[in-house]
Parts: structure tokens; sequence; C-alpha cells
């Protein structure tokens, strides 16, 4: 069965990248708006890894994660972050509750593949 | 000979050897553009050619190879792109190289007008170069430093997680697989920190790994993988060992150097408990300074770094020394000599009854044997030396017919003697050509049929007991059956009722003057050719089998004996004199009594199993005076699916033969093809089974007609 990968990403063109990526490497892909509407997802749906934007509206990403971690069914997903060369402090911040890894903004399809592969199996 | 011609010899030789080893490697990057190490190769083997040219007096050489050296220096800085025409720029170099190296002894039949069109050629390339030249300063400095080492290290690798290493999402054995996938690693878990099962948290990890890789990565790229994890864990990576040219197996660390350099033990630590008399591991332990795993870590960490210094001092030892084939042809007579002196030693001592003598004689015995069978080792040769000839020859041949085709090999390290692969080379080559030229169809002809654009043509060589089996399979169009028995019909090689299985018919193509090619090409069809091929292989004691799938592709397999200087034989006498017929075409043996002889009115034929086989009596063909007994022997062999029988007095028994060649003097006698020294010293000669049965199929056709 192949792994669902939720992406939350408030922006539609990074949604649809990475979303793209992963169907084409044979995952599921769930996509979220923003923070908030990823949590109305974590309904006990099977969801093997996740990959989150940090700066959204209504919910941002550090916030997510900890809503993630909090709980037990997500506890152990990894959980990679997008950030951008700038944001150190919230790529810190992003460990700090939970975060698995980062990828840095602007990628490519292949540097997305490797990252996954490397937290996922 | 004088000092400088035998110098000049050796250099010829070498040259020779160094232009195959330019021809292997230029067909090698042509292969693999990225391979480094062939452009190198090349490089040195043409920069080897000019150095030692010049010190003997090879002008028109080095003037030459220096112009190919400098564009080949320009490819090795990476200045010039890979192409075709470089490609074939350096083949042809390297051909008129070769011209020069042969032409050299009488001075002036090199065509100039065609090296100096090569040197101009080069020349282009050289401006080429220079072009590059600029550009590539560009790209250099935005490159980054080469990411592998260029020989395998060693590393130690501690990785010890934070307890909370899973509630950050990350598996750790993930990792570890990544680390793994980078080389040959050992990996010892440390499971000392994990409490008792009442006191377990299983969300929490209390395990903690040492690694030992040996890789070419470097430092850097081992810690990429645990990028994410940096801060979550303790990971120590060190360089434990690196070719150094200086290392030995023997001092690898010790144990305790180790546990030291690990920071698992203090020298105090460590000082205490070598003063007690266990081994050192066991004795850290009992002090428990240390635990088990750590020390079996640390053992683990001593063997790989010991197993990969004994790797590299074997890859070391297997250096070689140039050895004259005259001086090994030498040996390989005096060890016949010898075993032939000590088979009559034996046959003594056994007659003499003496326990000590015997003894003296059986050890003698073993040594020879040891001694024949590492002397016939010396002879054998990898057969990949004439397969690697042979992509250039596809090459050419494919370009000049205008088909795509590739040469695969497999199974060139099989060894062979030295002369059975110098006399295998022509045959292989006509029956590659053939394969190119008949089997493999044109590129455009090929996708029509669905097959890939690009024919192949595979040479393989692999061991059957005391044989080697080289076959040589295209996968082009295969042979046509109807055509070939349309032929041999028109040929009158067969009658029209003939029903024949599709091996006998594929064997017509071995017959000579046979070709079903509507056209002659330059490459093959004349029907001259395949019946040599057979020849050859027969004289080499081989045999060929033909099998062949239409649309599918031909393969022809030879079947060959390991070596020419020693074969099973079957000893037989007549009179007084001793023969020898080589095992391998011995068929059957047979009885004839004097009246079944006297019964076919002077025809040699004798009936076996229903089945009439004539047969050739040897004592009247070789003239000998003896009586004849009343029940003869009659060994029958088989050639091309004929059965020709040879009447003897008596068979012997299976003989050791060590052949000796007959001498210039005897060489135009027929019907041997040697002799041999039998064990009370006297000689017995090897008949030559193709030729006498050759003989008498024609005296019987002569009587039939």
């Amino acid at each position: 069965m192949s792994k669902v990968i939720m992406t939350v990403d408030d922006s539609t063109s990074v949604r649809q990248m990475v979303g793209f990526t992963l169907k084409r490497a044979g995952f599921e892909v769930i996509e979220a708006v923003d923070g908030q509407d990823a949590v109305n997802h974590l309904t006990g749906a099977t969801i093997d890894m996740m990959i989150t934007d940090l700066n959204m509206p209504n919910m941002d990403g550090i916030e997510l994660i900890k809503q993630v971690r909090a709980r037990p069914q997500y506890k152990f997903i990894p959980i990679v972050m997008l950030t951008t060369e700038s944001q150190d402090d919230k790529k810190q911040a992003g460990k700090a509750a939970g975060a698995t890894g980062w990828i840095v903004k602007p990628f490519k399809p292949d540097q997305l593949l490797a990252v996954i592969n490397k937290v996922l199996r | 000979m004088d000092e400088n011609t035998n110098f000049i010899d050796v250099y010829r030789q070498e040259a020779d050897e160094l232009l195959v080893e330019i021809e292997e490697a230029v067909l090698g990057i042509e292969e693999n553009p990225e391979e480094k190490e062939a452009i190198n190769r090349l490089f040195r083997a043409v920069h080897t050619i000019k150095g030692s040219g010049a010190m003997f007096g090879f002008e028109k050489i080095v003037n030459f190879t220096h112009t190919l050296e400098t564009v080949l220096d320009k490819l090795r800085d990476g200045l010039l792109p890979i192409t075709r025409e470089l490609i074939d720029m350096v083949l042809k170099s390297k051909d008129h190289i070769k011209t020069i190296l042969e032409s050299s002894s009488d001075n002036d039949t090199i065509d100039k007008d065609y090296e100096n069109l090569l040197i101009k050629g080069l020349n282009d390339f050289l401006v080429a170069a220079n072009e590059n030249a600029d550009k590539k300063a560009i790209i250099e400095a935005e490159k980054i430093v080469s990411e592998e080492h260029t020989n395998e290290v060693t590393y130690r690798i501690r990785f010890q997680p934070q307890k909370e290493i899973f509630s950050s999402g990350i598996d750790p054995a993930l990792l570890l697989d990544e680390l793994l996938s980078f080389g040959e690693a050992e990996v010892t878990p440390h499971l000392n920190n994990i409490p008792f099962i009442d006191e377990l948290n299983p969300e929490e990890c209390h395990v903690y790994w040492d690694i030992i890789l040996t890789t070419r990565k470097k430092e850097d790229t081992l810690r990429d993988i645990f990028i994410f994890v940096e801060d979550q864990c303790n990971l120590t990576i060190d360089l434990i060992d690196e070719e150094t040219g200086t290392e030995s197996v023997d001092n690898v660390k010790k144990l305790g150097e180790i546990l030291l350099e690990r920071k698992d033990v203090t020298p105090e630590e460590l000082n205490n408990a070598l003063s007690g008399q266990k081994r050192i591991g066991e004795l850290l332990v009992d002090s428990s300074v240390v635990d088990t795993e750590t020390v079996t870590s640390a053992l683990t960490e001593q063997n790989q770094v010991k197993k990969l210094r004994e790797k590299r001092k074997e890859e070391k030892n297997a250096s070689s020394l140039r050895v004259s084939a005259d001086k090994l042809d030498i040996l390989v007579d005096l060890v016949g000599e010898l075993v032939t002196v000590q088979a009559r030693l034996s046959q003594k001592a056994a007659s003499h009854g003496d326990s000590e003598f015997i003894t003296i004689s059986e050890e003698i015995e073993r040594l020879t044997a040891d001694l024949r069978d590492n002397t016939m080792g010396i002879r054998m040769m990898p057969i990949g030396t004439i397969f690697s000839k042979f992509k250039r020859l596809v090459r050419d041949l494919g370009n000049e017919l205008g088909k795509d085709v590739e040469l695969s090999t497999e199974g060139s390290e099989t060894e062979l003697d030295k002369t059975v692969i110098e006399r295998l080379n022509d045959p292989l080559i006509h029956i590659i050509r053939n394969s190119i030229d008949h089997g493999i169809e044109l590129p455009d002809v090929r996708e029509k049929a669905g097959k890939p654009g690009t024919g192949t043509v595979c040479l393989k060589a692999e061991h059957a007991g005391a044989n080697v089996l080289i076959s040589i399979s295209d996968d082009g169009k295969g042979l046509d059956k109807d055509a070939i028995y349309a032929k041999a019909m028109e040929k009158g090689l067969i009658s029209n009722d003939a029903a024949l299985s599709e091996e006998e018919i594929f064997a017509f193509i071995l017959t000579p003057g046979f070709s079903t090619a509507k056209t002659i090409t330059d490459v093959s069809g004349r029907g001259v050719g395949m019946d040599v091929v057979k020849r050859a292989i027969e004289n080499l004691r081989g045999s060929i089998e033909i099998k062949s799938v239409k649309e599918k592709g031909t393969t022809i397999t030879l079947k060959l004996p390991l070596t020419l200087a020693i074969i099973d034989g079957l000893l037989m006498q007549i009179g007084n004199t001793h023969f020898v017929i080589p095992l391998n075409s011995v068929d059957e043996c047979v009885e004839l009594s004097s009246e079944s002889a006297n019964s076919r009115h002077g025809r040699h034929i004798i009936k076996v199993r229903d089945e009439l086989v004539s047969y050739v009596p040897l004592r009247e063909l070789f003239g000998i005076l003896s009586e004849r007994p009343p029940i003869e022997q009659i060994v029958i062999t088989e050639q091309d699916g004929h059965r020709v029988g040879f009447a003897v007095d008596q068979i012997i028994g299976e003989h050791q033969t060590v052949i000796k060649s007959l001498g210039g003097f005897y060489k135009n006698i027929q019907g041997f093809s040697g002799a041999t020294i039998l064990a009370d010293g006297t000689v017995a000669l090897i008949l030559d089974v193709n030729g006498l049965s050759e003989a008498a199929r024609k005296a019987e056709e002569e009587i039939i007609l």
C-alpha cells in the first residue's frame, strides 16, 4: 500500500509542485491549506508523513507540529518543514516543537524525494 | 646479438603491449567516458612509448607520438570532450604508431602524407582544446572539491542519539541504512544503557551504535546523513585508516589503543587492567570499565582495518615477471622429459621391490606431478587477452557495414594454454566476422523485427572439465536451415531423401566452398573460411557445435582442450611398436577375429551393431613385419560424424601422453601428429586420426568407384 503524505502550505503553487512530485513517486497525498485545515484532517486516518510550511495564516507550522505530536497516533511520524534560508530561528523552534527535518526553499523535486527517503520507510 | 638490438627488441615488444593497452583504454573510454583512470592509462601508455622510443633512437615515433600525447594531455585535463571523432583519431594514430614501429627496421616505408594528415587532425583538436581552456577556467572556479577519496578509507563512527529522538519522527535505523549504503560496514549496537523492563519507556531510544565503515566518501558526506539530528545526538566520526603506503597488516592498532582513542577507557584504567594476566578485552570487562559490547565493537574495528590492509597487500603482491615464451617452452619440454623419466623410475622401483627405493620413487612421482601442474599453470593465460582485441574488430566492422554492433564478453578470466589462445585468434576473427556480416541485420531491419537497433555479439568462455568452451553468439537473423539444405543438395553433399538433424544441416557451413550468401562482401561470404576455422579448431583437438534459431541468432561453440602439451592417450601395440591415439577421439574398441577379417573379400570393413565401419589396418599401412595375432583389436574413432577404425594387435590402456613434436626433418610425414616417450624409454608415435581417416575414406571411395 502506498504511503500517505500530508502536505500543508498556503501557497497553491508549492502545494501543487509538492503534490505532483509525490504522486509521481507513488505516494498518496492529502493537501491542507494551513495549519488549522491540517488539524481538521487529523481525524484518525493513516498519515505516514507530513510536509508543512512554517508561515501560514490561521495556524502556523510550529503550532501545527506541536498539535500533531500531541496526538498519540501521529506522535512519531516524520514531519518535514519547508523553510527559507533566513528562518534559522524558526528552524530551531520547529525542531524544538518536534519536526524531523527541513527542506530549504527553493528546492528541486529530486531534493524533496531525497529528504523523504531519508525519513520515511 | 649485440646489446643494443637486444634492447630494441625489448622496446618493440613493450611498445606492442602498450599499443594494445592504448586500444583497450580508448575503447574503455568510449564505453564509459566518466572513467578518469582509463584516460590516465591511455596517457601513460602513449607517454611511455614516446619516452622509451627516444632512448632507443626511434625518432619517427617520438615526433609523431609527441603530438598525440599533447592532445591526450588536453583530454586528461578535461579540455577536450570525448567524441567519436577524437576516439577515431586516437585509434588511427595508434595504428600509425604500429606501422612506424614495424617499419623502422627498413627505414623509408612510412606514408608521410598520411602521417601529416593525422598530425593535422590532431592539431585541430589542440586548437579546440585551447578554446575550451578559457571556458574551463571559469567552470573550474565554481567547481566544488572532489567529493570522494581516491582510495578507500575507514571511519569509526559512533552515533548516540538522545533518548527523545523518536518523538521528532526520526528512525535511527534509516540513518544507519543510509550510512551502510556507502560501503562495507560493521555495526555494533550498544545495549548496556537499556533499563530494566519495569523502568523501560518504549518511546525512548536507549541504544547507541558503533559503525566501522570502509568507503571512498568524505567525512562531510557522512555527516550530511545526520543533518537532521545533529543537535539530538552525539556523533563522532574519526578517520582510522587510510592508505599511506607505510601501513602493514601487523601494525594494526591494539585493542587497548583503540579503546583509548575512543575515550572508552582512560590511560590509568587501561594500565590497571594491563597489570592482570587475562586478555585485555576480558580484563576491561571484568574490571567493569567497559561493557562487552564496547570491546566487541573495538574488536570489530580492529578486524575491519586488518582485512582492508590484507586486501591491499594482496593487490600489491600480485606483481608479475616477464619471461620469454621460448624459455617457457623449454621448461615445459624439460618437465615432459622429467615425467617420462619418472615413469621409468616408478617402473624400476616397483620391479625392484626395495621399500626404501619405492618410497623415494613415490616422492618423486608426487613432486613431478606438482611440477607438471604448476608448469602447465604458468602457460595458462586468461582468454581476455584476445577478447579485448575483438572489441576493435567489432567496432570497425560495424562501421564498415553500417551496422550497430556491440561486443559483450563473459568469462574473460578463463585460463587457457598460451599456444591454444594464440591459435584461436584467427578462427575467432572469422566467426565474429561472419556473425556481424551475415548474422546481425541492418539497424532498420532489426527495429522492424522488434529487436534493439544495436546488435550484440557475445563472446563467452567457461571451463568444462578438461575442456574450455568458447561460444560466440549473436542476436542476428540466425542460419537459414532450408537454404543450407538446398545448397548442400545442389552441391551433391546429401542425397535427396536424407533426413538430417538441425545440427547436421548447420554443420554443412563448415564444409569447404560452402556459402549461401547471395552477395559477397569484403568481409565474408566467399565460402572460404568456416572450413579453415574447422581445420584450425581440429588441429587444436577441439570441436565445433552450431546452434541457431531463426530470427533469434546463432551460437557457435568451440570446445577446446586446456592444454596441448600433455594429453590423455590410448596406448596400443602392433608387433613391438607402440602407438598412441588421443583418447578424446576414441569412440569404442571392438575385436576383430581373423575369420571375419578374411570374409570381406579384402575390404577393410567390419560390422558393429549392424553398422558398417571401415577400418585402417595399421600393420599393413606401416609395413610392420610381425605375425598377425588371431584376434586383432579395432579402435573406432569418430571424425565429423564418420566412424573410422584402426586395427592394432593389442590395446595397452590409458597413457598420460607428453607430446613431443617430430622435429623439422619429419615434418612432412603424414599420419602422425607427434611422438611421446614411454616409461621404458621407447618411443610411441601419436596417430593423426584426422589425416589417417581422411586417407582411409579416400581409399575406400576409390575402391567403390
